[in-house]
């Protein structure tokens, strides 16, 4: 996508500079940008050395592999972090197919009619609905109606309507992003729609869909709502496996809510804050993933 | 660049695999520690408990110590609330329910329509407790009848009003929300004797003890309550306040809750399943619990059971696994 415009740009961003804007009223307005940029910079600065502040001391091996104790010093997340990644494997695994799949045809094979403009606006307003509803419809579809009980795969499953028109329509976007002459040269060779879809559009859209749906991902292991409704367990002192999809399951988002609740400060505070560093690192391991993803395939094209 | 492209998107997804399995895979479970549990063997199998967040921490920290002794068996605790928890007990979901207050008649008959049988078990005593706001340390002792006119529909708007011996400030209150089962326990004790069945409705509500001691803590002439645990977290910020049930003033403590004398005290219970008590990790689960409640409710900020009525729950558990052999 940025491939076949880049020479062009580049070429542009020689010859042509914007001009430095000196009235008064271009450098206020500068300015005014500046803080706006400042606030949000200083706000998550703060959060952040609030929290490795508080947490930090907390923070070692065993803190990672010991199950949770009423005795803060011997606290641990192994159950939240197990679950966690368990719900991200099996997410990640749910949402691909279903999320790129219904993108796929709506982007090129959906009539252009009513009914599919219909559908888009619904996507659309569905990636805006509270979190909190999609852990309501879990608790009652997967949970009572399909029988799955409060395992695992109910919260996978609650995790996946989550993000699912998220991951739909970032992956429209780079369905889009992919130029037109990609798709007309493989027809014009005689390849089918499909074949098309597959083997061209599909591969060159890949980084961008793949970008779209690691962002959402982190977004749904942050989650406390929908999988606290759905049937996530407070405490629990076993592993989960993405493969026992019957078991219940903890995650971090719901041990750090356990921990800030207890009367005791040192897990309000000490705790609850290392707790959130863990969560925190999985998020920034996930965001770099993306990034690198993204410069990686920029790249090689 | 198809073919290649596509498996090289999928190098992340292995990443995370790998990742996840190998955190899952796992060492193994801390060694068990010594044996104080009523059974030899190794059991396992999950254990399904939810209720009451009262009860909660209690039952969280009796498991703890059985996973050291039972590493196999893992207890699944949820904190639905009393009411909620035994919504799913009568439906047969839970094993266990944890409740701070005893069980309802219509839920009592809910649980007797779907046929699930069960045996109440005493296992501690909370002392709710009430505070004030430094600055309102003229209060230190409220009797039944000032609590009507605090807490009660109508509710005093300015100290005076709750006492004349008192200067005229402003009254703030912050309390536990409708579904919390302190705040049913606190209106059952001081406005049903009244006949008085809602209590005011303008005052801070909030579901989070934590919530409700910052605030008492951050304004003058705020007034609260919360359970035992919290209160002795609380330390200096906030004073205590002593309740007049009628025979003078009594300060919430340990003794006083398990002498009696202490007019906010309320049980803590498990209900046990009498089926699923056929399943030895169940019936072994709850025999510990009895055996090892008394060393750990303490560290949890509740009041043990005095020994005879601790033995009472004993005998109870043992009835109900013998009767479910």
């Amino acid at each position: 996508m940025v491939s076949t415009s880049t020479p062009t740009r580049e070429r542009v961003d020689q010859s042509f500079r914007a001009p430095v804007g000196d009235t008064i009223r271009e450098r206020f307005t500068q300015f005014v940008l500046l803080i706006a940029t400042c606030v949000a910079l200083v706000v998550l600065v703060t959060l952040l050395v609030d929290i490795v502040r508080d947490g930090a001391s907390g923070l070692s091996l065993n803190f990672l592999t010991q199950y949770t104790s009423r005795i803060a010093a011997n606290s641990g997340i192994r159950a939240g972090l197990t679950g966690t990644l368990s719900l991200m494997f099996l997410v990640a695994l749910l949402t691909f197919p279903l999320g790129v799949g219904a993108a796929l045809y709506l982007e090129e094979f959906a009539p252009r009619n009513l009914w599919t403009r219909l559908l888009e606006t619904n996507i659309n307003n569905l990636a805006g609905v509270p979190s909190i509803v999609y852990g309501l419809l879990g608790l009652s579809v997967f949970v009572y109606v399909l029988g799955f009980g409060r395992s695992l795969i109910t919260g996978a499953l609650t995790l996946t309507l989550l993000v699912l028109p998220v991951v739909i329509v970032a992956s429209r976007e780079a369905f889009r992003a992919v130029p037109r002459e990609i798709r007309d040269g493989g027809l014009a060779l005689g390849a089918t729609p499909l074949q098309v879809a597959v083997r061209q559009t599909l591969p060159a859209a890949v980084p961008s869909i793949l970008t779209g749906m690691i962002l959402s991902l982190s977004r749904a292991i942050g989650e406390t709502a929908p999988i606290l409704v759905a049937g996530a367990v407070f405490s629990r002192r076993a592993d989960n496996a993405p493969w026992h999809l019957s078991e219940s399951y903890t995650a971090i988002p719901i041990q750090i809510f356990d921990f800030v609740k207890r009367p005791q400060e040192e897990f309000q505070i000490g705790v609850a804050s290392a707790a959130i560093i863990v969560l925190m690192a999985l998020l920034l391991v996930m965001n770099s993933a993306a990034i690198i993803i993204r410069n990686r395939y920029a790249r090689n094209r | 660049m198809n073919r290649r492209t596509l498996s090289r998107a999928a190098l992340p997804f292995a990443l995370v695999l790998s990742l996840a399995l190998s955190a899952c895979g796992g060492d193994d479970p801390a060694a068990p520690g010594d044996s104080t549990g009523s059974s030899e063997e190794a059991l396992s199998g999950d254990i399904e408990i939810d209720g009451s967040s009262t009860v909660g921490p209690l039952t969280d920290a009796i498991s703890e110590e059985y996973s050291a002794v039972q590493p196999d068996v893992t207890v699944n605790l949820g904190i639905s609330g009393t009411g909620g928890g035994f919504e799913r007990f009568c439906a047969g979901e839970t094993d266990i329910s944890n409740a701070s207050r005893p069980i309802k008649d219509e839920e009592a008959t809910l649980c007797e329509e779907a046929g699930v049988e069960f045996t109440e078990v005493r296992v501690g005593t909370d002392a709710l407790s009430m505070v004030v706001n430094p600055a309102t340390d003229y209060v230190t002792c409220l009797t039944t009848e000032e609590l009507v006119s605090l807490w009660g529909p109508d509710g005093a708007t300015t100290w005076d009003q709750v006492n004349p011996d008192f200067p005229s400030d402003p009254v703030e209150i912050f309390a536990p929300g409708v579904d919390s089962g302190t705040y049913d326990f606190f209106n059952e004790t001081i406005l049903a004797p009244s006949d008085i069945e809602e209590p005011r409705q303008d005052y801070n509500a909030s579901e989070d003890d934590n919530v409700i001691a910052q605030g008492i803590e951050g304004t003058p002439g705020a007034w609260g309550y919360f359970g035992f645990a919290y209160f002795q977290e609380a330390g200096a910020a906030l004073t205590a306040v002593e309740y007049d049930a009628g025979e003078g003033c009594v300060a919430p403590s340990v003794e006083t809750a398990q002498d009696g004398s202490y007019g906010l005290t309320r049980p803590l219970f498990i209900y046990l399943k009498n089926e699923s008590l056929s399943r030895p990790e169940v019936a072994d689960y709850a025999t510990f619990y009895l055996d090892t409640v008394q060393d750990v409710i303490e560290s949890v900020g509740y009041i043990a059971e005095p020994e005879d009525a601790l033995a009472e729950s004993q005998a109870a558990v043992a009835d109900a696994v013998e009767a479910a052999k």
